[in-house]
């Protein structure tokens, strides 16, 4: 009888507990997995994607200094050709949702990402022109400052 | 000449300065870029080219070269900002600021009065781009920098925003930028939290491109803007560098400026 018992409830708990963990084991837990999608298949990127997953900051942050610092243009590690070759189709952006490109990753693993406090994360965007909205000069004081000779 | 010797004596070191020298001697001599033997003694000077040339791409910034610019304020007319729009355009400076104060200005236009006899001019006032820049010196974290063919600059990969360089630059020349911004050119990365400032439109000159202000200043007919390399003897700007009398702002704090100015 408390065999009989005892086998029901644990069966029970088993029945109750198994989806949960089903659906955990695929992918569906508290973080949602990345979407990584690739809008241009026909295209070759530099590296292998195992390489750029791993190595893809030190890419940039070695080809940064190149170039701002040495002036080395040209070269096939470049922000500018990750972005045309991987914003997304509706957005134009590798931002804007946890479905973009570069967004999806880091979200994911919480890294953030300072890249766009700078750099335009638009492909081939075109910046708004203001005709020059800048004041002409900060303090009148420069108009009558005399020669500067 | 007496320009040709200073900017030489005051070269970014000792070897450097050596180094242009003797570039500049061998120039003479008719051996290399730009002269052409005739016969011994007799050199034709080819007319140099009126831009840049581009870079092979990658190929690094050679010391070989510095780049400068000659402003003729004779020909520079009080209303006009030419130069500042095509700057703003070019460098994406389009961003709206809560107070005018802390709008960036890579470029802006000042009228300056002599107090005896009340005459004025006008002239563009930028980043002079020292040989010896005072930017440069003074950052903490190397993140003002002054790239081997003369253009000065931040790398705001490593700028922290501490505006030492806006304190230590005679010419008030850096801005320091306030708010977040997202409508910046993709060739031109500016954020918040960075101090900026002209960088001879950078991207450009390495395409073999003059920088944006001096393209709309001679294309609207002006002609008050030159830029070129100062390292040649026989670009247009050393040449009339040479000739004619210029004046570096400042001249006093001996920074060897790349940006000169005629009638002032």
């Amino acid at each position: 009888m408390l065999y009989a018992v005892r086998l029901a409830l644990i069966t029970l708990a088993t029945a109750i507990a198994l989806p949960a963990s089903l659906s955990y084991a695929a992918g569906e837990g508290r973080t949602p997995k990345p979407v990584i999608k690739i809008e241009n298949a026909d295209t070759k990127c530099v590296a292998p994607p195992e390489e750029m997953r791993r190595n893809h900051m030190e890419m940039l942050k070695h080809q940064r200094d190149e170039t701002l610092r040495e002036g080395i243009r040209g070269e096939p590690v470049s922000l500018n050709r990750c972005i045309n070759c991987h914003a997304s189709k509706q957005t134009g952006s590798v931002l804007g949702s946890n479905e973009n490109f570069c967004q999806t990753c880091h979200a994911y693993v919480a890294v953030k990402l300072d890249c766009w406090d700078c750099h335009q994360p638009k492909a081939n965007y075109k910046a708004r022109v203001t005709n020059g909205a800048a004041p002409a000069s900060h303090d009148k004081a420069a108009s009558t400052m005399g020669a500067m000779k | 000449m007496n320009e040709q010797t200073q900017m030489d004596k005051a070269g970014a070191d000792k070897a450097d300065a050596a180094r242009r020298k003797f570039v500049g001697a061998v120039a003479a001599a008719g051996a290399v870029g730009g002269v052409a033997a005739l016969a011994p003694g007799l050199h034709l000077i080819q007319v140099s080219q009126a831009t840049p040339t581009p870079r092979a791409a990658g190929e690094a910034a050679s010391n070989k070269v510095r780049w400068g610019m000659l402003i003729d304020t004779s020909k520079c007319d009080s209303g006009c900002t030419d130069c500042v729009k095509a700057c703003a355009t070019e460098n994406g400076i389009n961003e709206t600021v809560k107070d005018a104060r802390q709008a960036s200005q890579w470029i802006r236009k000042i009228d300056i009065k002599e107090p005896k006899t009340d005459h004025t001019h006008s002239l563009p006032m930028m980043c002079q781009h020292c040989a010896e820049p005072p930017c440069v010196d003074v950052c903490p974290t190397g993140a003002s920098m002054k790239r081997a063919d003369g253009i000065v600059l931040v790398d705001r990969h490593t700028c922290i925003g501490c505006r030492y360089c806006m304190m230590a630059c005679p010419y008030k020349a850096r801005s320091f930028v306030h708010e977040a911004l997202t409508e910046q050119n993709p060739e031109v990365p500016r954020g918040i939290g960075c101090v900026e400032s002209c960088n001879f439109c950078v991207t450009r000159v390495d395409k073999g491109m003059e920088p944006a202000c001096v393209e709309t200043c001679t294309k609207a007919g002006h002609n008050a803007m030159l830029f070129g390399d100062l390292n040649d003897p026989n670009s247009e700007i050393s040449r009339r560098i040479a000739q004619q009398a210029t004046t570096q702002v400042r001249a006093d704090l001996k920074l060897n400026l790349g940006v000169r100015y005629q009638g002032i």
